[in-house]
């Protein structure tokens, strides 16, 4: 086997808790399907046969009573942690390397991305790499997003990513937070690489392609705890550092049982596999460099090597704030070519229906009705004269008679009293929003959630 | 008798039946001639409206009107012919059915006189077309049909292998279906080894070979944890058609460490023998690794030297074992043919006195066998300089460049366009080889046998290296038959922002040719090294021959 997947689907939506506090964000609606179910079908449809995925029981529970997942043929082992630990991706890997046989292939459950797989998968082989990303040129957020004060301040911090002249390998990895006095590079990666392209505007899809010896490595070193924020600059800092390209590791290689026996002051990662001599031969033999004009040969000595793909067409969108989680409902279901109505659905003739529009099963939909643009989810009762125009409806929320809904998300099982007016607000789960209200770029959730500061 | 296909069977008969009449006994040559006939009408037949549709797609028609109005209506004694010689028969066939249509319908009024008179006729015709396909020079690339030569007094009917035979849509098919065939029986069709599309538009004369692009590698066709081909296997085709590794030892070693992955990984299934099941789970793997790029000589010899290891295997011998056995059989065979060839090589080179104390010796492109050589007689405190002399697109005199300079060696570097120049100061030319054919020929890198011209033109001796598992037993004289097509963007060049040849594929007159191989003949080559001696060009038959008694 060639590669094992991995998908999170464990983290809690930190910077989107309105939304997430009742849903777990790994099943919230996304173009009526569960956000999860858009990384399985990446995988599905790519080949894989088994995906482990790590999530907590909630969501577990869930999973097991909802249609769309019960659609994926892949075999599904799910894993389940706690909800209350601080458990970060990399904790998590190392839970589960007991089942990790090979090289694997780490997704994020708020990946939404119709890119080509084998893009990142062939670095990862041709090359021999220890790590292997794929990363998308940001696009700014179009849509109004409810409850946000003022324009959005770009207070996000940026990624500044370091490639070189090719744009496949990858230099240098590190966020504006860790950079307080300015960014340094190290004169070893200057003299390798005397060109290197610095790119600020990208966006980091969360997919890996991580080495067998990687797990193993984070097994013994427990201090690493996140793969985006931890693992990977690592990895990239360590591309270049002296004790993995000097010589002495190939006779660290020959006495690999005595250094295991040492323990846990082995903290190095051993890049090796079996056959090494051949695979020198070979590459001694060949007439390929990877760079030109110094005297050293392929990939400067180097065992260490991270790459990485850079999408610059294409959909690639991490659902991770409400801005996103409302980008996404737009493209999302473009991606594929299912009818915009369900059929289970019960739509009266009278109802004005634009073309994006989505309507999930078993809804009711009355006369004089105008939805445009929206996504409307399963289970939802929309009365007369209602118009609903920009917004995301999720499931179970009924909708009285002469509503005007726009630009808004509501969530799961809210009522919307009669006659009301919502602009750009974000309606919580099971909120009743009273008859004839009007508000406008707000945030209306309950009493419980605001004690949670 | 009105179809006018089987106009020379009958006829053929008719003369044959007449011979054994008159007592004369049938000669081998004419069965075998018989023979050839009835094959090639059964051709001809088939091959009329493949022939037609081919016609109005390619774009060089020397034959225009002759030649579509001539075979709709003529038989074609040879169906291949789509150039201007072909009107020349066809037009004394014109005189043949003329007659002929009128012979069959009198056919029982006609006396023996006027029989004989139409027989020789048509022998006539024959000989008209035979003789005119002699005349048909360097047109060979673009037939397709496996018929013997003019001279056929040995009509052996050779098979063309398929992968010059990309132009004939028929062979494209069988191919498909071959790998359809080659995937192991429990993965249900969809898993299948997928075909490599070919790309862009080939150059006519080259057209019957295939040429593929970089940025489409066959894995986007593959499942990506891909299980119906080993991982390893996978990773070697992406590393092959990248070009990481290049170069003929080192993609047969990187092939045997793959075949060694593959081999350790395996487990017989039951009821299976493992020296017949795991033959036939290498023939899959083989044709993926083809499609990424096509097998080099020395890749076939090491994989028959794999099969026959693996067939010769007892069956009364355990899984462990045999496995066991195989894969010393490998480390064994890197051993001897690569790396101890290598040195018995280099000692040669050095020990005979062929580097000695001020040469100046020319290296073309980056052989690794010439490397090893040149800087092993440095190390023995030989003293000489060396000249690189580079091509583009591949620009691989760079890394011997790098290889040698980082030893010590004092080293020129020029471009191809100046070997002429830079000639009179060179005093030797080492050159390394691809393969060596059985008729004395160098197939290398192209550029190697303009290299060897011109270092004959101005007596220079040229002296090639090769180990003998890179003799093979194909004979080629010429460039054209089979060779191997580069993706031509890389004959692309972006310089100052500006890349005039962007839009090449809109440009219906212009075509990029990157071709990767050249035969160089045995006169421009002096001298062969390999391990079992010098050896002069000419002797790689005998080679051949002594290497296949031995085994």
């Amino acid at each position: 086997m060639e590669l094992q997947a991995v998908l999170m689907a464990a983290g809690g939506g930190s910077r989107m808790t309105d939304l997430t506090y009742n849903t777990p964000k790994a099943m919230l609606p996304v173009g009526n399907k569960p956000l999860m179910w858009y990384p399985l079908n990446l995988l599905e449809k790519v080949g894989f046969e088994e995906v482990i995925v790590i999530t907590t029981k909630e969501v577990q529970k869930m999973m097991s009573t909802d249609l769309k997942i019960k659609d994926v043929k892949m075999k599904l082992d799910v894993v389940s942690i706690q909800e209350d630990g601080d458990m970060g991706t990399a904790d998590a890997l190392r839970h589960i390397q007991p089942k990790i046989k090979t090289d694997i292939l780490v997704l994020s459950c708020d990946l939404i991305t119709d890119a080509a797989l084998h893009e990142v998968v062939d670095l990862f082989r041709a090359h021999n790499a220890t790590m292997a990303m794929l990363m998308s040129k940001a696009h700014e957020f179009t849509e109004t997003v409810p409850g946000q004060k003022g324009k959005k301040k770009t207070a996000e911090q940026r990624d500044f990513v370091g490639v070189d002249q090719s744009g496949k390998r990858l230099l240098f990895m590190a966020n504006e937070a860790d950079l307080e006095d300015g960014l340094s590079i190290r004169k070893s990666i200057m003299r390798k690489h005397p060109r290197m392209l610095i790119k600020t505007g990208l966006v980091d899809a969360h997919l890996y392609c991580l080495k067998k010896a990687v797990v193993d490595f984070l097994t013994e070193n427990k201090s690493i705890s996140s793969i985006r924020g931890e693992l990977v600059p690592y990895l990239v800092r360590k591309q270049f550092s002296k004790t993995v390209n000097s010589q002495k590791l190939k006779d660290d290689i020959d006495d690999q049982t005595q250094e295991k026996n040492d323990g846990p002051a082995n903290h190095e990662l051993l890049i090796s596999s079996r056959d090494e001599p051949l695979l020198q031969l070979a590459q001694e033999r060949s007439c390929w460099n990877d760079h030109r004009g110094d005297m050293s040969e392929a990939y400067h000595g180097g065992k260490l090597r991270c790459y990485v793909h850079i999408m610059d067409q294409g959909l690639c969108c991490r659902v991770n704030t409400l801005a996103a989680y409302i980008e996404v409902n737009r493209l999302a279901p473009k991606l594929f070519e299912e009818p915009s109505v369900h059929p289970s659905a019960d739509i009266s003739e009278r109802c004005q229906m634009g073309s994006d529009s989505i309507i999930g099963a078993l809804c009711h939909i009355a006369d004089k009705t105008s939805i445009k643009r929206s996504t409307i989810g399963n289970n939802t009762t929309v009365k007369e004269k209602v118009k609903v125009t920009n917004s995301i409806i999720m499931h179970g929320v009924t909708i009285e008679e002469g509503c005007n809904i726009q630009g808004s998300v509501i969530c799961s099982n809210a009522v919307i009293g009669r006659g009301a007016d919502l602009k750009y607000c974000l309606v919580g789960n099971g909120q009743h929003i009273e008859p004839e209200a009007e508000r406008t770029n707000e945030i209306i959730v309950g009493t419980d959630q605001l004690m949670e500061i | 008798m009105a179809d006018s296909g089987v106009i020379d069977g009958p006829g053929r008969k008719d003369e044959i039946e007449r011979a054994k009449s008159e007592g004369k006994d049938l000669t081998k040559e004419e069965k075998q001639r018989l023979r050839k006939e009835k094959k090639q009408q059964k051709k001809s037949k088939e091959k009329k409206d493949d022939k037609a549709s081919q016609e109005n797609e390619k774009e060089k028609k020397p034959v225009t009107s002759a030649a579509p109005a001539a075979p709709a209506s003529q038989p074609p004694t040879k169906p291949t012919m789509q150039k201007a010689p072909s009107a020349v028969p066809a037009t004394a066939p014109v005189s043949v059915p003329a007659s002929e249509a009128s012979g069959p319908a009198d056919k029982p009024a006609k006396t023996k006189a006027e029989l004989k008179a139409e027989r020789r006729a048509r022998q006539e015709a024959e000989r008209a077309s035979k003789q005119s396909k002699k005349g048909e020079t360097g047109q060979q690339a673009t037939t397709s049909k496996p018929k013997a030569p003019p001279s056929d007094l040995q009509p052996v009917v050779k098979r063309l292998p398929e992968h010059i035979q990309v132009d004939n849509p028929d062979v494209l098919k069988k191919l498909a279906k071959k790998l359809e065939r080659q995937q192991t029986p429990e993965h249900y069709a969809a898993k299948k080894i997928p075909l490599r599309l070919d790309y862009g538009y080939k150059v006519s004369l080259f057209s019957h070979l295939h040429q593929y692009s970089r940025k489409a590698p066959l894995t986007q066709q593959l499942s990506i944890p891909s299980t119906v081909i080993h991982p390893a296997i996978v990773r070697l085709g992406l590393q092959y058609s990248h070009g990481i590794v290049a170069g003929s030892n080192a993609r047969s070693v990187a092939l045997l460490h793959a075949f060694k992955q593959v081999i350790r990984d395996y487990t017989t299934p039951p009821n299976e023998e493992l020296s017949r099941d795991l033959v036939n789970k290498l023939k899959p793997y083989i044709s993926f690794l083809n499609q990424c790029r096509p097998l080099s000589a020395s890749m076939g010899n090491a994989i028959k030297y794999i099969k026959k290891e693996i067939s010769n295997i007892p069956s009364n011998c355990k899984e462990e074992e045999a496995k066991s056995k195989l894969l010393n059989d490998i480390e064994s065979y890197i051993n001897e043919k690569i790396i101890l060839a290598g040195v018995a090589i280099a000692k040669c080179a050095i020990e005979k006195q062929k580097i000695s104390d001020g040469d100046v010796i020319l290296v073309y492109g980056c052989s690794s066998l010439v490397n090893h050589i040149l800087c092993e007689a440095f190390e023995k405190s030989r003293k000489f300089r060396v000249i690189v002399v580079d091509s583009r697109p591949r620009l691989e005199g760079k890394e011997a460049l790098r290889r040698l300079v980082q030893k010590g060696i004092s080293c020129t570097y020029v471009l191809i366009s100046a070997v002429s120049y830079i000639l009179p100061e060179v005093s030797k030319v080492f050159l390394g080889a691809h393969a060596l054919l059985a008729n004395g020929y160098v197939m290398s890198r192209v550029g190697t046998s303009q290299i060897a011209l011109v270092a004959k033109a101005f007596n220079v001796p040229v002296l090639v290296c090769c180990e003998t598992y890179k003799f093979c037993d194909r004979v080629q004289t010429d460039s054209f038959v089979s060779n191997e097509l580069d993706d031509p963007d890389d004959l692309i060049v972006t310089r100052k922002g500006t890349t005039p040849l962007e839009g090449w594929q809109n440009e219906s007159s212009l075509g990029l040719l990157n071709l990767v191989y050249d035969v160089t003949p045995p006169d421009f080559v002096d001298l062969v090294i390999t391990e079992l001696g010098m050896i002069p060009c000419t002797s790689v038959p005998v080679v051949l021959r002594v290497k296949n008694v031995d085994q």
